[in-house]
């Protein structure tokens, strides 16, 4: 059986082994979830409707406001949270908020993530590897 | 990352572990960032409603409150964004009483920190403005692109935690908007509608926000016909931070670092281009209005909270006038003495409308004031309001202030 091997530009966090749920679309946890029934709430969502507790969440560039930074360590608490998250783009808040949280994320990649991983696979993201991966086993 | 003596004896926890969690958390974040160093900072601004820090968040910060106060207390003056509430309106907002015991316990919290309870989104009108140059460490969208872009000053987005440990430490990591070359254009709008009113200027920053897409993309605006006043700015960087995540914009022969164009776009360089007219602000502000349908729940003016001026102007609308369905007027703890004193309050609270001071709409449980108030059509000036609400639940639909107040007035009907 082969293995697809992404390779990211940073990570940070454990080792993740998840179902993948991917989208051509950005990430906010106040602008794009609701947190209480871990569903993506925003209409307009490519994600709209869709659990994402215990997911490898792909998708493309963070998006929205500051709240993430606080919020990834609120949903961990509560154990309603994504299991990582994979980016093409981050912005500090995503990074600030994993770091708070100990969330497993990485970033950068050298081609568009979102249309390499299919919706629905089972992946490992190793974020504290030499180089940063993502995998679809 | 380089640390120098006294960043190497905060990470071995010689000034507590308060500041030895701070520099840790800064260098996490300074590594998958790129950061070579620290820089020093003059102000930090904490964003911490809690609707975003939970219940763990409050624990998280009250575990650190027993500390002795030379360890716990921040080093730079260091101030908040918008709470959760006003107290003194939360019954009539039906906020429930286990959101007031968690703000309470988290400005407790924050204060034994040493932290100043300002509560506003808008404190470089009314707080201190940064100047050109300054390395701030600010946690608010609208405060970092106002900051960076009409002030010259350079921060990042600093979530909760890394503008506490700006605080604490004294300095955030060098990376982003505190570096020359990210300050640079990545792209270029030419404008054909300078906008006229507030909404329009908080439309126009929607389309670029969507046009520029991510947080390290710069946007430089040209055919800007006159030049923004603050409110205004307040309105365009607001609606662009929030569409876009963008943290600083340029504005061709206005905004201090792009006097002249080639000031930010380096030579022979070719930018992407994008055009846009008054069809294109029309068109944005449709799709939202239409959404909303032909009657809207509730009038609410946001994100940012309003200037003095703006109250002025609310005033001034509602005068004679009587709002039918609830209209929110929502200011900063600075402002809303002043809108008390010179009358603005009373006014606006004599047709019927509630001002709110220290808290911010979406900030503020918005979800749970729906639900709890049968809120689901929103009528805004703030484009930045429209982009967030839709996750909580609710219709917007994005007008000026003056077609806000005439909905409300008329019962919340819409005359379209």
């Amino acid at each position: 059986m082969s293995v697809q091997i992404f390779y990211a530009a940073a990570g940070m966090g454990r080792k993740v082994r998840a179902r993948a749920l991917v989208a051509s679309d950005g990430f906010s946890a106040r602008y794009d979830l609701d947190r209480i029934r871990g569903v993506f709430s925003r209409p307009d969502h490519k994600l709209a409707g869709e659990s994402y507790g215990g997911k490898v969440l792909v998708l493309d560039a963070a998006k929205g406001g500051v709240a993430t930074a606080w919020m990834l360590y609120e949903m961990t608490a509560r154990a309603v949270v994504p299991a990582a998250l994979v980016l093409n783009r981050v912005n500090p808040i995503m990074v600030q908020g994993a770091a708070l949280a100990d969330f497993t994320m990485i970033s950068g990649f050298d081609l568009d993530i979102t249309k390499a991983i299919p919706n629905g696979a089972e992946v490992e993201i190793d974020p504290a590897a030499e180089r940063p991966f993502i995998c679809v086993l | 990352m380089k640390l120098n003596a006294e960043e190497q004896a905060m990470r071995a926890g010689e000034f507590g572990p308060l500041r030895q969690w701070a520099i840790a958390h800064q260098i996490k974040v300074g590594d998958y960032l790129g950061a070579d160093d620290l820089v020093p900072v003059g102000q930090a601004h904490i964003m911490a409603d809690t609707e975003s820090l939970g219940v763990a968040g409050v624990e998280w910060l009250e575990r650190w409150t027993a500390l002795p106060e030379p360890q716990r207390r921040v080093r730079i003056p260091t101030i908040t964004d918008p709470r959760g509430t006003d107290f003194a309106a939360a019954e009539r907002l039906k906020q429930q009483p286990w959101m007031l015991d968690l703000e309470r316990r988290a400005i407790a919290a924050f204060e034994a920190l040493g932290v100043l309870m300002t509560n506003t989104c808008i404190n470089y009108q009314t707080i201190m403005p940064p100047v050109r140059g300054e390395h701030c460490a600010y946690g608010d969208t609208g405060v970092v692109i106002y900051s960076n872009s009409v002030c010259g000053a350079r921060s990042n987005f600093e979530g909760g935690p890394s503008a506490l440990s700006a605080g604490l430490t004294g300095r955030t990591p060098r990376y982003g908007f505190h570096l020359d070359e990210h300050r640079r254009a990545t792209l270029i709008v030419e404008v054909a509608a300078t906008p006229r009113d507030l909404s329009e200027w908080g439309t126009l920053g929607g389309i670029v926000g969507r046009l520029a897409g991510d947080y390290w993309q710069v946007p430089l605006l040209v055919g800007i016909e006159r030049t923004p006043n603050s409110d205004e700015m307040k309105h365009f960087g607001a609606a662009l931070a929030s569409f876009g995540s963008v943290a600083l914009f340029h504005m061709a022969g206005i905004t201090p670092e792009a006097i002249r164009i080639e000031d930010v776009v380096p030579f022979g360089c070719t930018l992407p281009s994008h055009d846009v007219d008054e069809e294109a602000i029309r068109t944005f502000r449709a799709r939202y209005a239409a959404e909303a349908g032909e009657a809207v729940d509730v009038v609410v003016f946001s994100s940012p909270q309003l200037s003095l001026l703006e109250m002025r102007d609310l005033a001034g609308m509602l005068d004679g006038r009587r709002a039918m369905v609830p209209l929110l007027a929502v200011t900063s703890p600075q402002v809303k003495p002043d809108a008390d004193r010179m009358g603005f309050t009373a006014r606006i609270e004599a047709a019927g409308g509630t001002v709110l001071s220290g808290m911010c709409f979406y900030q503020s449980y918005a979800r749970e004031m729906a639900e709890a108030n049968g809120w689901r059509r929103l009528a805004t000036n703030s484009a930045k309001l429209t982009n967030i609400l839709g996750g909580y639940g609710y219709i917007p639909a994005l007008l000026s202030m003056e077609e806000c107040v005439g909905i409300a007035c008329a019962g919340g009907k819409r005359d379209r």
